[in-house]
Protein backbone atom coordinates (compact mmCIF):
# COMPACT_ATOMS: atom_id res chain seq x y z
CA UNK A 1 0.00 0.00 0.00
CA UNK A 2 3.25 2.20 0.76
CA UNK A 3 3.97 1.92 -2.81
CA UNK A 4 0.48 2.66 -4.38
CA UNK A 5 0.58 5.71 -2.47
CA UNK A 6 4.16 6.64 -3.63
CA UNK A 7 2.52 5.91 -7.34
CA UNK A 8 -0.14 8.14 -6.53
CA UNK A 9 1.81 10.91 -5.29
CA UNK A 10 4.42 10.91 -8.56
CA UNK A 11 0.98 10.93 -10.25
CA UNK A 12 1.23 7.87 -12.67
CA UNK A 13 -0.56 7.36 -15.37
CA UNK A 14 -1.90 4.87 -18.27
CA UNK A 15 -1.16 2.32 -15.94
CA UNK A 16 -2.77 -1.50 -16.40
CA UNK A 17 -3.69 -3.45 -13.51
CA UNK A 18 -4.01 -7.33 -13.09
CA UNK A 19 -6.04 -8.16 -9.86
CA UNK A 20 -4.51 -11.61 -8.46
CA UNK A 21 -6.78 -13.02 -8.70
CA UNK A 22 -9.28 -9.81 -7.14
CA UNK A 23 -8.37 -6.25 -6.79
CA UNK A 24 -9.38 -4.25 -3.56
CA UNK A 25 -8.20 -0.64 -1.99
CA UNK A 26 -5.30 -0.54 -3.62
CA UNK A 27 -6.74 -0.50 -7.31
CA UNK A 28 -9.78 1.99 -6.08
CA UNK A 29 -7.20 4.61 -4.67
CA UNK A 30 -5.33 4.44 -8.26
CA UNK A 31 -8.38 4.44 -10.21
CA UNK A 32 -9.80 7.55 -8.53
CA UNK A 33 -6.41 9.77 -8.37
CA UNK A 34 -6.74 8.91 -12.07
CA UNK A 35 -3.28 6.65 -12.62
CA UNK A 36 -5.09 3.68 -14.37
CA UNK A 37 -6.38 2.97 -17.87
CA UNK A 38 -7.41 -0.78 -18.00
CA UNK A 39 -8.16 -3.51 -14.95
CA UNK A 40 -8.04 -6.80 -15.67
CA UNK A 41 -9.69 -8.64 -12.52
CA UNK A 42 -12.04 -11.39 -11.11
CA UNK A 43 -13.56 -8.38 -8.78
CA UNK A 44 -12.87 -5.15 -7.54
CA UNK A 45 -14.11 -5.15 -4.04
CA UNK A 46 -13.10 -3.55 -0.63
CA UNK A 47 -14.47 -6.93 1.61
CA UNK A 48 -16.76 -6.24 4.18
CA UNK A 49 -16.62 -2.58 3.97
CA UNK A 50 -18.38 -2.85 0.34
CA UNK A 51 -18.40 -1.80 -3.47
CA UNK A 52 -15.17 -0.10 -4.55
CA UNK A 53 -16.68 3.20 -5.47
CA UNK A 54 -13.65 4.66 -7.35
CA UNK A 55 -13.36 1.33 -9.63
CA UNK A 56 -17.58 1.42 -10.00
CA UNK A 57 -18.13 4.94 -10.74
CA UNK A 58 -15.04 4.98 -13.76
CA UNK A 59 -16.73 1.98 -15.04
CA UNK A 60 -19.87 3.61 -14.92
CA UNK A 61 -18.63 6.68 -16.80
CA UNK A 62 -16.47 4.83 -19.45
CA UNK A 63 -12.93 6.58 -17.95
CA UNK A 64 -11.42 2.92 -17.71
CA UNK A 65 -11.36 -0.27 -19.62
CA UNK A 66 -12.16 -3.10 -17.44
CA UNK A 67 -11.50 -6.96 -18.88
CA UNK A 68 -13.79 -8.85 -16.85
CA UNK A 69 -11.79 -12.71 -15.85
CA UNK A 70 -12.67 -15.44 -13.38
CA UNK A 71 -10.12 -16.20 -10.72
CA UNK A 72 -8.69 -19.51 -11.68
CA UNK A 73 -8.12 -18.56 -15.09
CA UNK A 74 -6.09 -15.93 -13.55
CA UNK A 75 -4.37 -18.06 -11.95
CA UNK A 76 -3.29 -20.49 -14.55
CA UNK A 77 -2.61 -17.84 -17.10
CA UNK A 78 0.25 -16.72 -14.69
CA UNK A 79 0.79 -20.29 -14.00
CA UNK A 80 1.67 -20.87 -18.11
CA UNK A 81 3.82 -17.52 -18.15
CA UNK A 82 6.18 -18.71 -15.02
CA UNK A 83 6.26 -22.24 -17.39
CA UNK A 84 7.32 -20.27 -20.13
CA UNK A 85 4.16 -22.29 -22.15
CA UNK A 86 1.88 -20.11 -23.97
CA UNK A 87 -1.14 -21.57 -22.91
CA UNK A 88 -2.55 -23.55 -20.10
CA UNK A 89 -6.06 -25.55 -19.39
CA UNK A 90 -8.57 -24.80 -16.61
CA UNK A 91 -11.99 -26.61 -15.89
CA UNK A 92 -14.92 -25.77 -17.82
CA UNK A 93 -16.58 -22.45 -17.82
CA UNK A 94 -19.18 -23.53 -19.93
CA UNK A 95 -22.16 -21.11 -20.55
CA UNK A 96 -20.60 -18.01 -19.16
CA UNK A 97 -20.32 -14.61 -20.97
CA UNK A 98 -16.79 -14.48 -20.03
CA UNK A 99 -15.59 -16.65 -22.69
CA UNK A 100 -16.42 -14.14 -25.18
CA UNK A 101 -12.77 -12.68 -25.47
CA UNK A 102 -10.74 -13.77 -28.25
CA UNK A 103 -7.54 -14.82 -26.46
CA UNK A 104 -9.74 -17.69 -24.88
CA UNK A 105 -10.99 -21.30 -26.33
CA UNK A 106 -12.83 -23.21 -25.15
CA UNK A 107 -13.50 -27.12 -26.27
CA UNK A 108 -14.25 -30.18 -25.23
CA UNK A 109 -14.88 -29.10 -21.36
CA UNK A 110 -11.73 -27.60 -21.38
CA UNK A 111 -11.01 -23.83 -20.88
CA UNK A 112 -7.46 -22.36 -22.75
CA UNK A 113 -6.33 -19.64 -21.37
CA UNK A 114 -3.42 -17.58 -23.16
CA UNK A 115 -0.50 -16.92 -20.71
CA UNK A 116 0.06 -13.30 -18.59
CA UNK A 117 3.32 -11.97 -18.29
CA UNK A 118 2.80 -8.57 -16.55
CA UNK A 119 5.30 -6.05 -16.81
CA UNK A 120 5.87 -5.96 -12.88
CA UNK A 121 4.54 -7.53 -9.72
CA UNK A 122 4.23 -5.51 -6.55
CA UNK A 123 3.29 -6.58 -3.40
CA UNK A 124 3.89 -6.08 0.29
CA UNK A 125 5.97 -9.15 2.34
CA UNK A 126 6.56 -9.20 5.83
CA UNK A 127 10.47 -9.94 5.61
CA UNK A 128 13.24 -9.49 2.85
CA UNK A 129 16.88 -9.98 3.96
CA UNK A 130 20.19 -9.40 3.41
CA UNK A 131 20.69 -11.75 0.05
CA UNK A 132 17.79 -10.16 -1.57
CA UNK A 133 15.32 -13.00 -0.90
CA UNK A 134 11.60 -11.97 0.09
CA UNK A 135 9.76 -14.39 2.42
CA UNK A 136 5.91 -14.41 1.15
CA UNK A 137 4.57 -17.71 3.38
CA UNK A 138 1.41 -19.22 2.19
CA UNK A 139 0.58 -16.37 -0.06
CA UNK A 140 1.81 -18.54 -3.08
CA UNK A 141 0.04 -16.55 -5.48
CA UNK A 142 2.38 -13.75 -4.69
CA UNK A 143 4.92 -16.31 -5.66
CA UNK A 144 3.38 -17.42 -8.80
CA UNK A 145 3.42 -13.33 -9.63
CA UNK A 146 6.74 -12.65 -9.27
CA UNK A 147 7.97 -16.13 -11.18
CA UNK A 148 5.48 -14.63 -13.90
CA UNK A 149 6.36 -10.82 -14.08
CA UNK A 150 9.23 -9.19 -15.98
CA UNK A 151 10.54 -7.36 -12.64
CA UNK A 152 9.21 -7.47 -9.03
CA UNK A 153 8.89 -4.58 -6.64
CA UNK A 154 8.62 -5.58 -2.84
CA UNK A 155 8.16 -3.25 0.03
CA UNK A 156 8.62 -5.32 3.49
CA UNK A 157 7.52 -5.21 6.94
CA UNK A 158 11.72 -6.05 8.75
CA UNK A 159 14.58 -6.93 7.23
CA UNK A 160 16.03 -10.46 7.98
CA UNK A 161 20.36 -10.87 8.94
CA UNK A 162 21.80 -13.81 6.58
CA UNK A 163 20.15 -15.58 4.07
CA UNK A 164 16.80 -17.28 4.67
CA UNK A 165 17.22 -19.78 2.11
CA UNK A 166 19.50 -21.40 4.38
CA UNK A 167 17.27 -22.06 6.67
CA UNK A 168 14.99 -25.25 6.14
CA UNK A 169 11.64 -23.89 7.89
CA UNK A 170 11.74 -20.50 6.08
CA UNK A 171 12.72 -21.46 2.58
CA UNK A 172 9.71 -22.77 1.01
CA UNK A 173 7.83 -19.27 1.87
CA UNK A 174 10.80 -17.18 0.55
CA UNK A 175 10.59 -15.72 -3.35
CA UNK A 176 14.10 -16.09 -4.27
CA UNK A 177 16.34 -13.03 -5.31
CA UNK A 178 16.18 -14.51 -9.26
CA UNK A 179 12.97 -13.09 -9.26
CA UNK A 180 13.33 -9.95 -6.77
CA UNK A 181 14.04 -6.39 -9.05
CA UNK A 182 14.23 -3.95 -6.02
CA UNK A 183 12.70 -4.05 -2.16
CA UNK A 184 12.21 -1.49 -0.16
CA UNK A 185 11.53 -1.25 4.03
CA UNK A 186 7.80 0.40 4.72
CA UNK A 187 6.92 -0.46 8.65
CA UNK A 188 3.43 -0.94 8.48
CA UNK A 189 3.23 -0.76 4.35
CA UNK A 190 -0.23 -2.75 3.87
CA UNK A 191 -2.15 -0.37 6.66
CA UNK A 192 -5.00 0.21 6.41
CA UNK A 193 -5.03 -3.57 4.98
CA UNK A 194 -3.28 -6.05 7.36
CA UNK A 195 -0.63 -8.07 7.34
CA UNK A 196 -1.15 -12.01 8.42
CA UNK A 197 -0.11 -12.99 11.70
CA UNK A 198 1.45 -9.31 12.04
CA UNK A 199 -1.24 -6.79 12.36
CA UNK A 200 -4.96 -6.58 11.72
CA UNK A 201 -6.37 -4.44 8.74
CA UNK A 202 -7.80 -1.54 10.27
CA UNK A 203 -11.81 -1.44 9.81
CA UNK A 204 -12.39 2.34 11.00
CA UNK A 205 -10.61 3.72 8.70
CA UNK A 206 -12.10 1.16 5.32
CA UNK A 207 -15.29 2.05 6.30
CA UNK A 208 -14.34 5.77 6.67
CA UNK A 209 -12.62 5.11 2.88
CA UNK A 210 -15.42 3.26 1.47
CA UNK A 211 -18.16 6.57 2.91
CA UNK A 212 -15.90 9.42 1.59
CA UNK A 213 -14.51 7.93 -1.76
CA UNK A 214 -18.37 7.76 -2.63
CA UNK A 215 -18.25 11.42 -4.02
CA UNK A 216 -15.63 12.60 -5.78
CA UNK A 217 -15.23 15.86 -3.61
CA UNK A 218 -14.73 13.14 -0.33
CA UNK A 219 -12.10 11.19 -2.40
CA UNK A 220 -10.41 13.91 -2.99
CA UNK A 221 -10.53 15.38 0.50
CA UNK A 222 -9.20 11.77 1.38
CA UNK A 223 -6.07 11.60 -1.11
CA UNK A 224 -5.41 15.24 0.59
CA UNK A 225 -5.21 13.87 3.99
CA UNK A 226 -3.99 10.44 3.73
CA UNK A 227 -2.08 10.28 0.31
CA UNK A 228 -0.83 13.08 -0.59
CA UNK A 229 0.34 13.61 2.98
CA UNK A 230 3.68 11.34 3.30
CA UNK A 231 4.22 12.22 7.18
CA UNK A 232 0.12 10.93 7.73
CA UNK A 233 0.20 8.29 5.39
CA UNK A 234 2.71 5.84 7.12
CA UNK A 235 1.40 6.99 10.65
CA UNK A 236 -2.05 4.83 11.35
CA UNK A 237 -4.09 6.78 13.70
CA UNK B 1 -40.34 -20.11 20.14
CA UNK B 2 -38.84 -16.76 21.19
CA UNK B 3 -38.43 -14.45 18.56
CA UNK B 4 -35.47 -14.62 15.99
CA UNK B 5 -33.59 -12.67 13.31
CA UNK B 6 -33.93 -13.32 9.50
CA UNK B 7 -30.49 -14.22 9.41
CA UNK B 8 -30.90 -16.89 11.90
CA UNK B 9 -33.93 -18.52 10.04
CA UNK B 10 -32.00 -18.67 6.96
CA UNK B 11 -28.65 -19.79 8.82
CA UNK B 12 -30.67 -22.59 9.88
CA UNK B 13 -32.24 -23.36 6.22
CA UNK B 14 -29.16 -23.45 4.82
CA UNK B 15 -27.64 -25.76 7.79
CA UNK B 16 -30.66 -28.39 6.37
CA UNK B 17 -30.04 -27.85 3.16
CA UNK B 18 -26.41 -29.41 4.08
CA UNK B 19 -27.46 -32.96 5.25
CA UNK B 20 -24.71 -35.14 3.83
CA UNK B 21 -22.44 -33.13 2.53
CA UNK B 22 -18.40 -33.41 3.87
CA UNK B 23 -17.06 -30.76 2.65
CA UNK B 24 -18.12 -26.81 1.79
CA UNK B 25 -15.98 -23.72 0.55
CA UNK B 26 -17.35 -20.38 1.23
CA UNK B 27 -16.59 -17.52 -0.52
CA UNK B 28 -15.81 -13.74 0.03
CA UNK B 29 -18.44 -11.88 2.17
CA UNK B 30 -20.75 -14.72 3.12
CA UNK B 31 -21.38 -14.55 6.91
CA UNK B 32 -25.14 -16.28 6.71
CA UNK B 33 -23.68 -18.95 4.54
CA UNK B 34 -21.04 -19.50 6.67
CA UNK B 35 -23.68 -19.61 9.55
CA UNK B 36 -25.48 -22.09 8.57
CA UNK B 37 -22.39 -24.21 8.15
CA UNK B 38 -20.92 -23.77 11.52
CA UNK B 39 -24.11 -25.14 12.70
CA UNK B 40 -24.30 -28.03 10.12
CA UNK B 41 -20.59 -29.03 11.39
CA UNK B 42 -22.09 -29.05 15.18
CA UNK B 43 -24.39 -31.88 14.53
CA UNK B 44 -21.94 -33.37 12.01
CA UNK B 45 -18.18 -33.12 13.38
CA UNK B 46 -17.13 -34.81 10.00
CA UNK B 47 -18.53 -31.83 7.93
CA UNK B 48 -15.40 -29.73 6.99
CA UNK B 49 -15.75 -25.95 6.06
CA UNK B 50 -12.93 -24.03 4.55
CA UNK B 51 -13.29 -19.86 4.46
CA UNK B 52 -11.96 -18.59 1.35
CA UNK B 53 -11.24 -15.48 3.03
CA UNK B 54 -10.18 -15.79 6.83
CA UNK B 55 -8.75 -12.96 8.80
CA UNK B 56 -6.60 -15.68 10.21
CA UNK B 57 -6.07 -19.86 10.06
CA UNK B 58 -6.59 -19.42 6.51
CA UNK B 59 -6.92 -22.91 5.70
CA UNK B 60 -4.59 -22.98 2.42
CA UNK B 61 -0.85 -23.13 1.26
CA UNK B 62 -0.91 -23.42 -1.65
CA UNK B 63 -2.37 -19.32 -2.16
CA UNK B 64 -5.86 -18.44 -3.68
CA UNK B 65 -5.52 -20.78 -6.24
CA UNK B 66 -5.49 -23.96 -3.65
CA UNK B 67 -9.76 -23.57 -3.65
CA UNK B 68 -10.35 -24.29 -7.66
CA UNK B 69 -7.56 -26.76 -7.19
CA UNK B 70 -9.89 -28.48 -4.61
CA UNK B 71 -13.21 -28.37 -6.24
CA UNK B 72 -11.55 -29.37 -9.51
CA UNK B 73 -10.58 -32.42 -8.07
CA UNK B 74 -13.94 -33.04 -6.42
CA UNK B 75 -12.94 -32.65 -2.85
CA UNK B 76 -15.24 -29.71 -2.67
CA UNK B 77 -19.24 -31.05 -2.85
CA UNK B 78 -21.12 -27.39 -1.39
CA UNK B 79 -20.41 -24.03 -2.49
CA UNK B 80 -22.51 -20.76 -2.41
CA UNK B 81 -22.94 -18.19 -4.88
CA UNK B 82 -25.09 -15.32 -5.36
CA UNK B 83 -25.22 -12.29 -7.78
CA UNK B 84 -26.32 -8.80 -8.65
CA UNK B 85 -29.10 -10.91 -10.85
CA UNK B 86 -30.82 -14.52 -10.90
CA UNK B 87 -32.88 -15.50 -13.88
CA UNK B 88 -35.59 -18.12 -14.00
CA UNK B 89 -32.60 -20.51 -15.91
CA UNK B 90 -30.16 -20.42 -12.83
CA UNK B 91 -27.91 -18.27 -14.74
CA UNK B 92 -26.26 -15.50 -12.48
CA UNK B 93 -24.99 -12.19 -13.33
CA UNK B 94 -22.13 -10.70 -10.61
CA UNK B 95 -20.96 -7.78 -13.62
CA UNK B 96 -23.13 -5.19 -14.76
CA UNK B 97 -26.91 -4.78 -14.22
CA UNK B 98 -29.25 -1.52 -15.33
CA UNK B 99 -26.34 0.54 -16.41
CA UNK B 100 -24.57 -0.05 -13.03
CA UNK B 101 -21.56 -1.93 -12.24
CA UNK B 102 -21.10 -4.54 -9.69
CA UNK B 103 -17.63 -6.35 -8.43
CA UNK B 104 -17.38 -8.61 -11.05
CA UNK B 105 -17.16 -12.67 -11.38
CA UNK B 106 -14.83 -14.00 -8.63
CA UNK B 107 -14.68 -17.58 -9.20
CA UNK B 108 -18.10 -18.30 -10.03
CA UNK B 109 -17.82 -19.09 -13.74
CA UNK B 110 -15.63 -22.30 -12.67
CA UNK B 111 -16.79 -23.06 -9.57
CA UNK B 112 -20.82 -23.33 -10.71
CA UNK B 113 -19.53 -26.18 -13.23
CA UNK B 114 -16.75 -28.11 -11.13
CA UNK B 115 -19.02 -28.32 -7.61
CA UNK B 116 -22.04 -30.41 -7.38
CA UNK B 117 -23.96 -28.73 -4.77
CA UNK B 118 -24.47 -24.98 -5.51
CA UNK B 119 -26.61 -23.04 -3.34
CA UNK B 120 -27.60 -20.09 -4.76
CA UNK B 121 -28.17 -17.08 -2.12
CA UNK B 122 -29.61 -13.80 -2.14
CA UNK B 123 -31.16 -12.22 0.66
CA UNK B 124 -33.01 -9.42 -1.13
CA UNK B 125 -35.80 -10.94 -3.30
CA UNK B 126 -37.19 -8.89 -5.78
CA UNK B 127 -37.89 -8.47 -9.26
CA UNK B 128 -35.20 -6.17 -9.63
CA UNK B 129 -32.73 -9.29 -8.30
CA UNK B 130 -34.68 -12.33 -9.61
CA UNK B 131 -35.17 -11.31 -13.39
CA UNK B 132 -36.34 -12.98 -16.38
CA UNK B 133 -33.17 -12.92 -18.03
CA UNK B 134 -29.68 -11.78 -16.19
CA UNK B 135 -27.73 -8.78 -18.64
CA UNK B 136 -24.71 -10.77 -18.26
CA UNK B 137 -24.07 -14.46 -17.72
CA UNK B 138 -21.40 -14.80 -14.70
CA UNK B 139 -22.00 -17.80 -14.38
CA UNK B 140 -24.25 -21.22 -15.53
CA UNK B 141 -24.71 -23.99 -14.00
CA UNK B 142 -27.37 -26.76 -12.01
CA UNK B 143 -28.18 -25.73 -8.38
CA UNK B 144 -28.96 -28.00 -5.63
CA UNK B 145 -31.61 -24.37 -4.58
CA UNK B 146 -32.00 -20.98 -4.65
CA UNK B 147 -32.58 -18.96 -1.27
CA UNK B 148 -33.29 -15.68 -0.81
CA UNK B 149 -34.54 -13.48 2.44
CA UNK B 150 -38.56 -14.83 1.02
CA UNK B 151 -38.66 -18.15 0.12
CA UNK B 152 -36.68 -21.45 -0.88
CA UNK B 153 -36.62 -23.19 -4.49
CA UNK B 154 -35.60 -26.02 -5.45
CA UNK B 155 -34.08 -26.53 -9.13
CA UNK B 156 -35.68 -28.95 -11.47
CA UNK B 157 -32.57 -29.69 -13.90
CA UNK B 158 -34.55 -31.65 -16.56
CA UNK B 159 -37.35 -29.07 -16.58
CA UNK B 160 -34.20 -26.10 -16.15
CA UNK B 161 -36.89 -24.27 -13.84
CA UNK B 162 -37.50 -23.15 -9.96
CA UNK B 163 -39.89 -24.71 -8.16
CA UNK B 164 -40.75 -22.94 -5.16
CA UNK B 165 -40.88 -25.28 -1.81
CA UNK B 166 -41.26 -23.03 1.04
CA UNK B 167 -41.79 -19.30 2.03
CA UNK B 168 -40.58 -17.10 4.97
CA UNK B 169 -42.61 -14.06 4.32
CA UNK B 170 -46.10 -12.96 3.93
CA UNK B 171 -45.25 -11.31 0.65
CA UNK B 172 -46.86 -12.46 -2.53
CA UNK B 173 -43.99 -14.32 -3.97
CA UNK B 174 -45.65 -14.24 -7.77
CA UNK B 175 -45.67 -10.75 -7.41
CA UNK B 176 -42.12 -9.98 -5.96
CA UNK B 177 -40.33 -12.70 -8.53
CA UNK B 178 -39.13 -11.86 -11.53
CA UNK B 179 -39.06 -14.94 -13.61
CA UNK B 180 -41.83 -17.87 -13.97
CA UNK B 181 -41.54 -21.22 -11.84
CA UNK B 182 -43.30 -23.98 -10.70
CA UNK B 183 -44.94 -24.58 -7.38
CA UNK B 184 -44.67 -27.64 -4.94
CA UNK B 185 -47.53 -29.83 -4.03
CA UNK B 186 -46.51 -29.41 -0.80
CA UNK B 187 -45.88 -26.22 -0.64
CA UNK B 188 -45.19 -24.89 2.91
CA UNK B 189 -44.01 -22.07 5.62
CA UNK B 190 -40.57 -22.20 6.26
CA UNK B 191 -40.18 -24.28 9.67
CA UNK B 192 -38.97 -21.64 12.41
CA UNK B 193 -35.52 -22.88 14.18
CA UNK B 194 -35.97 -24.18 17.14
CA UNK B 195 -35.33 -22.99 20.67
CA UNK B 196 -31.89 -25.80 20.33
CA UNK B 197 -31.09 -24.50 17.15
CA UNK B 198 -30.89 -21.02 18.39
CA UNK B 199 -29.27 -21.93 21.37
CA UNK B 200 -26.72 -23.37 19.58
CA UNK B 201 -26.54 -20.41 17.03
CA UNK B 202 -25.90 -17.93 19.53
CA UNK B 203 -23.87 -19.33 21.91
CA UNK B 204 -21.39 -21.55 19.54
CA UNK B 205 -21.60 -20.24 15.87
CA UNK B 206 -22.09 -16.38 16.55
CA UNK B 207 -18.33 -15.68 18.47
CA UNK B 208 -17.15 -17.89 14.93
CA UNK B 209 -18.60 -15.63 12.60
CA UNK B 210 -17.60 -12.45 14.89
CA UNK B 211 -14.06 -13.31 14.25
CA UNK B 212 -14.40 -12.96 10.42
CA UNK B 213 -17.25 -10.86 9.73
CA UNK B 214 -17.24 -8.60 12.80
CA UNK B 215 -19.23 -5.98 11.53
CA UNK B 216 -22.01 -8.82 10.60
CA UNK B 217 -21.28 -10.17 14.34
CA UNK B 218 -22.39 -6.83 15.42
CA UNK B 219 -25.42 -5.73 13.72
CA UNK B 220 -27.04 -9.10 14.11
CA UNK B 221 -26.13 -10.41 17.90
CA UNK B 222 -24.60 -7.38 19.32
CA UNK B 223 -21.62 -8.99 19.71
CA UNK B 224 -18.14 -6.63 19.68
Amino acid sequence: MEAVRALIRKKSKGLRLLGVPILGLSADLLIGAGCVAEVETSAVSLGEAGLAPRFTEAVEQGTIKVKDTTCPAVHAALQAAEKGVPFMPVGSIAGSDLLNRPDWKQEDEILRVTAIRPDFALFHARWADEAGNVWIGRRRELATAAHASRNCLVTFEEKQKGDMLEDELLAPGVISSIYVSAAAHAPRGAWPLGLPGVYGADDVHLSQYARAAKTREGFQRYLEEWVLTPRKSSSPA
Amino acid sequence: MGPYAPEELLACVIARLLAGARHAAIGASSPIPASGCFLRRISDPSFRVSLQQRRAHNPFTEGSRELFDLAGQGRIDVFFLGGAQIDGAANINLVRAEGRRFPGSFGAAYMYRAVPRVILFREEHSKRVLVPKVEFVSAAGDPQALLTGKALFSWQKDRRRFRLESFHSEDDIRASTGFEYDVSPSLKRTPAPSEEELQLIRTRVAPEIARDYPDFAKRVWGIN
